[in-house]
């Protein structure tokens, strides 16, 4: 066991954590049926797993260069994953892609067909 | 002072403390570079970030640190319920797209609001119709789907807040 100051301890528990939430969303990516329920893992598992693992840059490196970095990074990711998020949904909306069997509800469609 | 003007300073002066945090370099060749940098962004850039004439208020810093922490709280609620549907065998999912009405007018505030639809459990924001002040929210595992439920159920943990910051 190497010699590992405390921060460097818990910065690699929460990278660990990190991973473990990526893994999730890409399980989620696979296993979801349509558009719409995979964009859902993806933004939330994958923007809290990579957040958490350039947060946990951020615990191991200390006030330093890297780790503000890696702070900035964060903070971007959490801004810009939603957005995103958005515009790939509202996309694939457009582009007539079908929800699954399982929805039970489309507003939105509905909605487009009054305007029309 | 004129708003643009204010806004430039401030731009100046945060791009400046980002330059210095990132690279950590104390020498003045560094920071003459980081002078230049800050520059270029704020005569490009600087006068996006304040458009309104609007006092200070502690309030609203308060009401910015509960809305971050209520914020940070949904997220990690939303990856465990993530986390819970793609584990669980049968796939438990309802999905549909419902509709969320707003009192939320100005474009920072509705994305803001956006957002944390985007990032809270089970909810993804597709669309926004501004001029009737309704969002169109995908919901993984649809409860009801009558206007004025959604609006509280989906809508209502954040609404007051972002009218406390931004309105």
């Amino acid at each position: 066991m190497p010699d590992l100051a405390i921060n460097q301890i818990i910065g690699y528990v929460i990278i660990c954590i990190g991973v473990i939430f990526d893994l999730f969303g890409v399980l989620g990516l696979v296993r979801l049926p349509d558009v719409y329920n995979r964009l859902q893992a993806a933004t939330k598992s994958v923007t809290f797993g990579s957040a958490g693992i350039l947060f946990g840059v951020f615990v191991y490196s200390g006030f330093t260069s890297m780790g503000f970095k890696a702070i900035l990074c964060a903070i971007f990711i959490l801004l810009t994953s939603p957005v995103s998020a958005h515009a790939i949904a509202k996309a694939a909306h457009s582009a007539g892609i079908k929800l699954t069997d399982k929805t039970v509800i489309d507003l939105y469609q509905e909605d487009k067909e009054l305007q029309k | 002072m004129k708003t643009e003007t204010k806004s430039r300073i401030v731009v100046f002066f945060l791009s400046l403390l980002v330059w210095i945090l990132i690279t950590m370099v104390f020498s003045i060749p560094s920071l003459i570079a980081g002078v230049i940098m800050a520059l270029i962004t704020a005569i490009f850039a600087g006068e996006m970030l304040i458009i309104t004439e609007r006092k200070f208020h502690l309030k609203r810093v308060w009401y910015t640190i509960e809305y971050l922490v209520k914020f940070i709280w949904e997220l990690f609620k939303a990856n465990f319920n993530v986390a819970y549907i793609v584990i669980h065998p049968l796939l438990p999912i309802k999905p549909g797209i419902v509709k969320v009405k707003t009192k939320l007018k100005r474009d920072s505030a509705l994305t803001m609001l956006a957002n944390s639809i985007t990032l809270t459990p089970g909810t993804l924001t597709v669309d926004i119709d501004v001029d009737n002040q309704i969002l169109y929210v995908h919901w993984i595992d649809v409860k009801f789907t009558d206007i004025e439920q959604t609006t509280e159920f989906i809508g209502g943990r954040f609404e007051k807040l972002l009218e406390e910051i931004f309105e």
